[in-house]
């Protein structure tokens, strides 16, 4: 055993290569012991502990007190969780972020599997890489820039207006982010056009690591382009599918830049979100206790829609 | 063996694809077209500069005293991520040991996986305010290095994990310390993994939004995105300016995109699977 590291370079540098299922063997020795790990571990624990965990604890406590952030604080029992199930201002925002959803995960990847499809058929490297580079763009500047691109697409004067009467469509002009039918699909089209690469690059790895033998037997047999996608893409995508709707079902419902940037949650409460009600609550209407178990339910469902996606994916 | 590709297939492929590209590129361009206007008029959203007023940028770059706010940003940047990376690193090899009680340490990490920083805003703010820490930027630096653990500890225990046990055995046979075993042969073998995670923390880093918004009450003291809120409150109603500045706040994201762009795609992608 104690050879393998200069018989088998090989081996050693493919299971640095990040990417390579992780090698599970047991040690025998130990000779690092329970105490002295967490000598390795305290920095990162501390940390953690001082500004996650500790202020995680606190927003649970905050939510059953009334309290303006200044002054004395009273027990609330649940009245404040029962407010953010009856109080529009609040359940819209979790309907809203439901809402947004559909445009930041759905629409995402499903425009991501078809382009990572279309981009596979691309013979020429080059191009290949160039669309790639070119869809993958809004994932790198802040998602704030992407609010003040998006916020000048949608005005009056914007592209998507001059676009509608270049075609005809003059009638259907208006001021996208102030209409209230159209404000809440229109920031969802931000996050459609922030999370659509990362989706397309995600997936395109992943059909990368298909054997193309398969799509060679599927076209002697005869299967068309849709029988193949079925038949051998789709299943074979599973885990990146599982990757990019996790990251993109948080990113909705944790919202917040594009939001704050373009619309302030308006018109009226049609574009909240719940990180944004809660930054107003605490920071505007100073009732914190009330933040707080807005907060509070976000992270529960997060977790309710997160945790199934992920034992979808490790089940094989 | 190749197949003639038929040209509806190829059609079909170059339009949707085209249409993707189009809809991806086009606010940028919109900014670009509408940063060379001229000030004060009312541009559509493409309108082709007949007469490029380059000046405006120079403006911008005044206006939001890009210097000054590379600067900020870049200190900020400092403070985090060598720190966020070493204790990531520390704490990944102690967790990959097989020793009793890391589980629980580690599930404790892995909490905050999911956990949308939303939830820590409030106590957040109260906690630095009472460290006398809200108008420096170490109200925004602590914080971050906290939130960045779940997903490090995550990466770096995944990534010595991916080790065989074999190369720990034989440095412990031959005599090497636990701390020489990490330095010497375990570190090396995973620096493709480090190098990713130093690309996700600047970036995230650099993008970070919210914390942001709520911890840093000194203009002075923002990093690139909240510099973007920050000139938008301020020349909001200047679209020309608006437009100028946002892209020269964007532009290091694209700059440091382009010359990474390799280990940018790879790390966000490694970064994702978690």
């Amino acid at each position: 055993m104690t050879s393998s590291v200069t018989r088998e370079p090989s081996i050693v540098a493919s299971a640095a290569a990040p990417g390579t299922p992780a090698r599970r063997r047991r040690t025998r020795r130990r000779r690092l012991t329970g105490w002295s790990v967490l000598l390795w571990v305290a920095p990162a624990l501390a940390v953690y502990g001082a500004f996650v965990l500790y202020p995680l604890v606190e927003t649970f406590e905050y939510s059953f007190y009334n309290w303006d952030g200044i002054g004395a604080s009273s027990w609330a029992g649940f009245s404040n969780y029962a407010r953010v199930f009856t109080q529009p201002a609040l359940y819209t925002s979790i309907v809203n972020s439901f809402v947004l959803i559909i445009f930041f995960s759905l629409i995402p990847v499903c425009l991501g599997l078809l382009s990572a499809v279309l981009i596979r058929e691309i013979r020429g490297q080059r191009a290949g890489g160039l669309v790639r580079t070119l869809l993958f763009l809004p994932q790198v500047i802040p998602l704030a820039g992407a609010g003040i691109a998006w916020t000048w697409m949608y005005s009056p004067n914007g592209v998507v207006n001059q676009l509608l009467g270049a075609v005809g469509l003059g009638a259907e002009q208006h001021a996208w982010l102030a209409d209230f039918s159209t404000a809440l699909p229109a920031v969802g089209i931000i996050g459609t056009w922030v999370t659509t690469g990362f989706c397309t690059v995600l997936l395109l790895v992943g059909i990368a690591k298909i054997d193309p033998s398969l799509y060679e037997a599927a076209r002697i047999d005869g299967a068309g382009r849709w029988r193949e996608f079925v038949a051998i893409t789709l299943p074979d995508l599973r885990r990146e599918l599982v990757v990019c709707v996790t990251v993109t079902v948080i990113a909705a419902l944790a919202s917040f830049d594009v939001v704050y940037i373009a619309t302030q949650g308006g018109p009226g409460y049609q574009t909240m979100v719940p990180g944004l009600e809660i930054y107003q609550l605490t920071f505007l209407q100073q009732t914190v206790g009330q933040a707080s178990a807005l907060a509070v339910v976000l992270v529960i469902l997060v977790l309710v829609l997160i945790l199934p996606i992920q034992r979808l994916g490790r089940q094989r | 063996m190749k197949f003639a590709e038929s040209l509806s297939a190829r059609t079909s492929r170059i339009a949707v694809l085209s249409v993707l590209i189009v809809f991806t590129v086009l606010p940028l361009i919109s900014m670009i077209t509408t940063a060379l206007q001229k000030q004060g008029t009312e541009p559509l959203g493409l309108s082709f500069p007949t007469a490029p007023q380059w000046h405006n940028f120079a403006e911008a770059w005044t206006a939001a005293d890009f210097p000054e706010l590379l600067l900020s940003s870049a200190l900020i940047v400092i403070g985090v991520v060598p720190a966020a990376v070493l204790f990531s690193t520390l704490a990944g090899y102690g967790l990959a040991r097989r020793v009793p009680g890391r589980r629980l340490i580690y599930v404790l990490f892995i909490i905050g996986l999911t956990l949308p920083a939303e939830a820590l805003v409030a106590p957040l703010y109260y906690e630095l305010r009472g460290l006398d820490l809200l108008n420096s930027r170490w109200a925004l630096i602590l914080p971050l290095v906290g939130l960045f653990m779940p997903f490090g500890v995550f990466w770096m225990r995944t990534a010595f994990e991916s080790l065989p046990a074999e190369i720990t055995e034989a440095a412990e046979i031959d005599g090497a310390s636990v701390w020489q075993t990490f330095r010497r042969v375990q570190l090396p073998l995973v620096t493709s993994w480090l190098s990713s995670l130093t690309i996700l923390f600047f970036l995230w880093t650099w993008n970070q939004f919210l914390l942001v918004i709520v911890l840093i009450t000194n203009p002075s003291d923002d990093n690139m995105a909240g510099a973007l809120a920050t000139f938008q409150g301020q020349h909001g109603t200047n679209l020309v300016l608006l437009c100028a500045g946002a892209l020269i706040i964007i532009a290091p994201s694209l700059v440091i995109f382009f010359a990474f762009q390799r280990h940018f795609v790879r790390a966000l992608l490694q970064g994702a699977i978690k």
